[in-house]
């Protein structure tokens, strides 16, 4: 074609790094929806992991001298009342949001482990492992695994460290796919091939060239994810299998509290307050990001 | 096509014998059986119950059994309700749960779809922003809340207006109790739906054979129905596979909270119950809808895009 | 009289960050039977300048100026009222074939739907007509490839497709929007060809936008050169290549390889970038790349001027300012 005279050279994406993240950075921060969100997340976060040592109750600290659930009352340090075993219902919500956050953010690194690891192997090496793996996620897919993460919390107890392990096996698999779909599109790339040719190691060239270029679409999908988990606890707690008491979670609260949801609405509403407003800023954050991060979407 | 089909098809197989199986041995291997919650049986009533349920034959045996009844439709006795056959239970349990499933996903569709491209179409105007954000929050409550405050405002609030909803229990399919529980099984994929719509549309009337339409002059609502929407609605089907997983898992929610006797249900007390059998049967009936909807999905692929039809072979 | 009329457009696009400036109030016209030629770097704003024409803008772009199409004025007109010229009067064939036509949708609905919208055509009518136009851009077969998706044609018969699509209603305007920058050089020829011969028989005006000197010295009557979203030459084509005004001009002739020159060696280029059409220099923006650059150059927008060859050109080298 005559017309290459006239197109530009285009910069290698090596030397733009740098300013691309610095321009998605600027262009998350411009969208209000994202930018409010993370501000709410960000509170949300400290207020569930150091709130509870600044406040009057412990989560599991009964107060005798209202055992039943009572209204907001500041004289008793009580900001949001108490549940119905007379428990500090601000101590409990908090605590609670801490739980949760861990549990999504844990089964959510699984997950990222796991899906970072196959995507980018299947789309780095290709071939018969790329077969092997995909074919593997789309059998995985036919799999209804919410089942199995029940089966498995039901059988081997409630156990919190497997609880995110097999909420993380779950969820790794759109993960898998999203990298590989990237990895394949990186392999052609210029700086990758020269990366090859001067003899980096396939491990290597992964780690180092690879995993770096696919961090935005990951960042993405891990912020989509962590509601994703958090909304699947609430559903084993739902069904008795959540963490135990006298630990507790958002989901275990909202549970307890849609018990009470005639008597004691606040008990609902305070806790689903929380996590609404979480879940929504994840996934506002997440849009935002998709958007910053892929700015055809003018 | 037909042998790409044929190919899907036999896909769909060992998967199903791979969740079969994987399923009988977790079941087997784990800690704790189905006669432990009946406190000190004496041991040789516990015996006598192991082999009535050949839990005595060897592992293989059992495994070789349970695959031969299966194939003959036959899910085995439950542990729990030692009168009954699985396959009874079930057959009483999936139609319910079928139709309640089949109902949401529909409405879920009608609703979805058109919302999602109303969106689309007027993205980033009010319209949009109220549309994509009531569907943000169909997506973050939870199934059980949204449920249990349906039936405290229709079953409870309401209960002497005309308004009133029954707040629960199947009344052998009457339709005032199929309304909440319909419509709060379909809440979460009507907002999937407008979601995954909405970013599909915007997607397609970007595509330049949206421009090369619009440059003929046609209509733009013409170019959206016809050269738009089917692009559109690939991403539309494609989640069909995972949103019949999801809605069995919603099935566990919603009839356990309004106490219908659906399979989702027998499998949340199933799991609580040990009862292994149960559990086994609503696991492997959930893969193979899953997989036939899949297939269903691949089908519906071959119409949306011609070149499926060539690629594939 | 003219067939299309540009006064004083612009075309701006609101982004995240800031504005850009595609098209700085450009002014042209194009008669009846004639063909144009469009030239200019990539991100010129050529594309832009015609999308603005037919209202086919992305939804961010906005739009001042007149563009008069006979006596409507394109930019403000009424959809309804666009929709009855596109595709009627008004035809525009895109760069891309592979991904211009509608991939899940046969080719001959695809034709017959302009003329069941503007001819109000039966069916069977429809199909008749479509198939005689198929057989005019020398598309073998007509009647089975009537029948097969895009994807089952090669790139060069998908462009046959799109231009028989442009001719069915026998337009006043075609615009051609690098119509063979997608395809191999023999099948180029070959469109080109086609785009003479529609030009020639129906007498239809048509607009050729190309990166390529080449195609428009073949084809074009006048041709315009656009730098920055604005026009910075425009004349007579054969002028043009013999004695090009504008420095920008001389640049790109200077490193269009010619048919007979059959070096594999480099391709000399205009060194330099393109500017930042979101933070355009000051003065000329050609300036930081020019040659020929003077002081003034730096603060002062040269205007389109008339030269001694008769084409006109934005430079301070013609002559002493007004
Ligand atoms: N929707 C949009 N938002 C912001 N900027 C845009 C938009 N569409 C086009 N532009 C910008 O307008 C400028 C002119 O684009 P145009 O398509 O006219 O270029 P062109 O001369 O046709 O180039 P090419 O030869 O590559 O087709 C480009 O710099 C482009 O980035
Ligand atoms: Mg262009």
């Amino acid at each position: 074609m005559t017309s290459s005279s006239l197109t530009s050279p285009q910069d290698a994406p090596a030397v733009q790094g740098r300013s691309l993240w610095q321009d998605a950075w600027r262009r998350l921060l411009a969208n209000r929806a994202a930018l409010v969100s993370l501000i709410v997340l960000t509170l949300i976060a400290i207020a569930a992991v150091f709130g509870p040592l600044f406040l009057p109750w412990s989560y599991d600290q009964i107060d005798w001298d209202h055992v039943e659930a009572m209204p907001p009352d500041f004289a008793s340090g009580h900001y949001f009342g108490t549940d119905s075993l007379g428990r500090d219902l601000l101590a409990r919500t908090l605590f609670g949001g801490r739980i949760s956050l861990m549990v999504g953010i844990l089964a959510t690194f699984v997950a990222l482990t796991i899906g970072v690891t196959v995507g980018t192997v299947a789309g780095y090496v290709g071939g018969k492992t790329d077969q092997f793996l995909m074919r593997f996620v789309d059998l995985m897919y036919s799999v209804p695994l919410t089942f199995f993460v029940i089966i498995l919390m039901v059988f081997f107890g409630r156990n919190f460290i497997l609880m995110f392990l097999a909420i993380g096996a779950v969820e790794w698999l759109t993960m898998a796919r999203i990298v590989r779909g990237q990895t394949l599109t990186l392999r052609s790339k210029e700086f990758i091939e020269a990366a090859r040719a001067s003899g980096g190691s396939t491990p290597a060239i992964i780690l180092r060239h690879i995993v770096p270029n696919v961090l935005g679409v990951v960042m993405v999908y891990v912020t989509l994810t962590i509601p994703n988990v958090i909304l699947l606890e609430s559903f084993l707690s739902f069904l008795g299998l959540g963490v135990q008491e006298p630990m507790t979670s958002w989901g275990m609260l909202i549970n307890d509290g849609a018990a009470e949801l005639e008597i004691n609405p606040r008990t609902l509403i305070i806790p689903a307050a929380f996590m609404t407003a979480t879940l929504f800023c994840f996934n506002f954050l997440g849009d935002g990001l998709r958007d910053a991060l892929d700015p055809k979407d003018r | 096509m037909w042998s790409y089909f044929a190919r899907r098809v036999a896909i769909g197989i060992p998967t199903l014998w791979a969740v079969i199986t994987v399923c009988f041995f977790l079941m087997r291997l784990t800690p704790g059986g189905p006669f432990d919650a009946e406190a000190p049986v004496p041991q040789e009533v516990l015996n006598n119950l192991r082999a009535r349920y050949h839990l005595d034959d060897p592992l293989w045996q059992q495994y070789v059994d349970y695959l031969v009844n299966l194939l003959r439709g036959d899910f085995g006795p439950s542990f729990k309700y030692h009168d009954f056959s699985i396959t009874t239970l079930i057959a009483q349990g999936l139609p319910v749960s079928l139709e309640n499933g089949f109902c949401a996903l529909i409405l879920a569709i009608v609703i979805g779809v058109p919302l999602g491209i109303a969106a689309a179409l007027a993205q980033n105007t009010r319209r949009d922003y109220v549309i994509s954000a009531t569907a943000m929050t169909g997506i973050v409550i939870p199934n059980f809340i949204m449920g249990q405050v349906l039936i405290l405002i229709f079953g409870v609030w309401l209960k002497n207006s005309i308004f009133h909803l029954p707040a629960g229990g199947w009344n052998d399919g009457a339709f005032a109790n199929r309304i909440l529980p319909v419509f709060c099984l379909a809440l979460p994929y009507v907002a999937y739906l407008v979601r995954i719509t909405r970013g599909s549309m915007i997607e397609a009337v970007r595509a330049n054979y949206i421009r090369t339409a619009r440059a003929k002059g046609l209509p733009f609502r013409l170019v959206v129905l016809r050269h738009a929407l089917k692009s559109a609605l690939i991403p539309v089907v494609t989640f069909l596979g995972p949103a019949t997983a999801f809605i069995l898992t919603g099935s566990m929610v919603v009839e356990t909270i309004f106490q219908i006797p659906g399979i989702g249900r027998y499998f949340v007390q199933g799991a609580l119950n040990r009862d292994y059998t149960l559990v086994m049967a609503v696991t492997i009936l959930g893969a193979a809808l899953i997989i036939a909807m899949n297939l269903a999905v691949d089908l519906i692929y071959i119409w949306l895009d011609p070149r499926v039809r060539y690629d594939q072979q | 009289m003219s067939v299309l009329d540009i006064k004083a457009l612009d075309v701006r696009f609101a982004n995240t960050d800031g504005e850009v400036a595609a098209v700085s109030s450009l002014s042209l016209s194009v008669e009846k039977g004639e063909c144009l030629g469009i030239v200019g770097e990539s991100g010129s704003g050529k594309s832009q300048t015609f999308l603005a024409a037919m209202g086919l803008l992305a939804p961010n772009g906005r739009t001042s100026g007149e563009v008069m199409f006979g006596d409507t004025n394109l930019l403000t007109a009424d959809e309804k009222t666009l929709n009855d010229l596109r595709g009627d009067k008004l035809a525009m064939i895109f760069q891309d074939p592979m991904t211009s036509l509608t991939p899940h949708m046969k080719i001959g609905r695809q034709l017959t739907e302009v003329l069941v919208r503007h001819r109000g055509l039966s069916a069977t009518f429809a199909r008749d007509r479509a198939i005689a136009m198929l057989r005019r851009v020398q598309i073998p077969e007509p009647e089975r490839r009537f029948n097969m998706y895009p994807f089952e044609l090669s790139g060069g018969l998908r462009q046959r497709v799109m231009i028989a699509m442009a001719l069915l209603c026998g337009p006043e305007l075609i615009i051609a929007d690098e119509p063979t920058t997608a395809l191999d050089v023999t099948v180029q020829a070959q469109i080109l060809d086609l785009i003479r011969k529609a030009k020639e028989e129906l007498e239809t005006a048509v607009i050729l936008i190309t990166h390529d000197l080449g195609v428009v010295a073949g084809l074009a009557d006048r041709v315009g050169v656009m730098y920055a979203g604005r026009l910075v030459e425009l004349g007579d084509v054969r002028q043009i290549f013999k004695a090009p005004r504008h420095p920008y001009t001389k640049g790109l002739l200077a490193c269009t390889p010619r048919l007979d020159d059959a070096t594999g060696g480099t391709m000399p280029t205009i060194p330099g970038q393109p500017p930042n059409l979101q933070n355009l220099p000051a003065g000329c923006a050609y300036h930081p790349r020019c040659p020929f650059i003077m002081d003034r150059c730096r603060v002062e927008r040269p205007p389109l001027r008339p030269t001694p060859t008769g084409s006109l050109s934005a430079c301070f080298l013609e002559g002493s300012p007004s």
